[in-house]
């Protein structure tokens, strides 16, 4: 089994990490690859699009090749996680925002986003938010935290916050506007490995 | 969702902020049109400030807090994060910073120090910080005052990128001699680098800064940005070097993607082709004693 974490910028370690450590506390094995370049990707059993800046990460992805690399991962059921700049990627509509960056969005989830649907990084927050998968709260860290603002009817909705849609999934993908990668909580990631097994 | 659920500027949110700029390049701009270079060529954030290093080095005087119009007017031009300086120990240029919306603030060498004693006290501020350092006790003592992110302080302004690679050898230097350490020599490391003992201890653990820690002072192309990265930087800060080079866009964008093929010459190589020359610079040695950046700070 191997697990891809993109890797051209952003809190990519801590996704690393978090992925060692889960798979740990299952018993398991997996082969955790950093992928920067294209080639490596059509390798992987499953994806993390880590957070970091969109705009850098969309822009790299595109340059090295690998945004057409994830679009057949997808095609081929795999599981992919995004998360915060992840889930903006994953989108296939944006916001004014987006459109004037000529930001590069993967279209592999029928949803619209918002790119800083929570405002500056004074704005940022953490807070306990429930997800249908989880029998209590996870302590969730929004980080200029984007939101998606509607989504079709394939997509499931898992959270929101106030009216702005915060986790959601769409067959083996998987967007989260925060980071369950900065919190020692590992359930997050065990739903995601879960889709692997 | 209630409001008062929602937790602000905490450590982990402070932080976390710096973890998302890793393998990135930050760039100085000094207006809109160049914040919208530096976002078109793929940078992570832009550090708003009145003049770039090599133009404060030049002019002399005193360099304070760029207008809050400009950095107002950045802040509306890109969708990127947009950082800004503030003077040392300057709690108020820090305060405004954070009410006009700025994403981080760097507690800066490159601007004249308002106190020569105290650096701000960075816990008591929703925005995170980020400091320049020489060394692992100056990096730890920022990091005790709150600062979520470090940089090596290099020689701002120069092109030089020779002092920010002594400053980044000497804090993984001093990170790696604590490894295997025991708690009584690392109270003794504490002492003499007039650090806190639980950053040290926290430090030989990670081998590694507890925060996220950037290259910056002299990066000038993208030989010397894939070098930062390769000496251990998570990411880089480029000041004068992208709008003091002959071509500021073709530099900017091949500076960030050095960044991303920092361990990879071939690629590097080609990268480095066509983009014009690199700004002038001036070598670190010529620098009168009175006019070097780095001392200031402690």
């Amino acid at each position: 089994m191997r697990i891809g974490v993109i890797a051209i910028q952003g809190d990519v370690s801590e996704h690393v990490e978090a992925l060692e450590r889960t798979l740990a506390g299952r018993g398991q094995v997996a082969d955790i690859v950093t992928i920067r370049h294209k080639g490596i990707v059509p390798g992987c059993d499953a994806l993390v699009l880590p957070g970091g800046e969109s705009t850098t990460l969309g822009k790299l992805l595109i340059r090295e090749g690998i945004a057409g690399e994830i679009q057949d991962i997808k095609n081929a059921g795999k599981p992919i996680m995004g998360t915060c700049a992840g889930l903006i990627l994953l989108a296939k509509r944006g916001d004014e925002q987006v459109a004037r960056t000529h930001q590069h969005l993967l279209g592999l989830m029928d949803t619209r986003v918002n790119r800083n649907a929570f405002g500056r990084q004074r704005e940022s927050f953490e807070t306990e938010l429930g997800l249908p998968f989880l029998d209590t709260p996870y302590n969730a860290v929004f980080i200029r935290a984007p939101g998606i603002v509607d989504a079709g009817k394939d997509v499931t909705v898992l959270a929101r916050i106030d009216d702005m849609i915060v986790a959601a999934e769409q067959g083996n993908v998987l967007a989260l506007a925060f980071h369950p990668e900065l919190t020692p909580d590992p359930r997050i990631h065990q739903y995601f490995l879960d889709k692997l097994s | 969702m209630e409001l008062e659920k929602l937790r602000h500027g905490t450590e982990l949110i402070k932080r976390g902020f710096a973890k998302m700029q890793k393998g990135g390049v930050i760039m100085d701009v000094t207006n809109p049109e160049q914040a919208r270079i530096a976002e078109d060529a793929g940078a992570v954030a832009v550090m708003a400030l009145q003049a770039v290093p090599a133009d404060i080095r030049k002019s002399g005087g005193v360099a304070r807090m760029a207008d809050p119009q400009i950095i107002a007017a950045i802040i509306e031009t890109v969708t990127i994060p947009v950082m800004a300086k503030a003077r040392i120990g300057h709690f108020v240029e820090a305060e405004i910073l954070q009410a006009l919306g700025a994403d981080m603030v760097d507690e800066s060498e490159v601007l004249t120090p308002a106190d020569h004693k105290y650096h701000i006290d960075k816990t008591d501020f929703t925005v995170p910080f980020v400091c320049g350092a020489r060394n692992l006790g100056e990096a730890l003592r920022r990091i005790n005052e709150g600062a979520a992110m470090i940089r090596t302080k290099g020689e701002a302004g120069t092109g030089d990128v020779s002092e920010a690679v002594r400053h980044m050898k000497q804090i993984m230097g001093e990170i790696h001699a604590l490894k295997g350490m025991t708690k009584e020599e690392m109270i003794a490391v504490a002492r003499e680098i007039e650090a806190p003992i639980e950053l040290v201890i926290e430090t030989s653990k990670l081998q590694r800064l507890p925060v996220v820690n950037f290259a910056a002072g002299g990066v000038a192309t993208p030989a010397d940005a894939a070098l930062m990265m390769r000496l251990g930087a998570d990411g880089v800060f480029v000041g004068s070097g992208v709008f003091k080079a002959e071509n500021p866009e073709k530099m900017a964008k091949a500076i960030v993607e050095a960044v991303n093929n920092y361990d990879n010459p071939e690629v590097l190589a080609e990268i480095s082709k066509g983009i014009g020359s690199g700004m002038k610079g001036i070598s670190v040695d010529t620098i009168p004693q009175d006019q070097v950046l780095q001392t200031r700070g402690w």
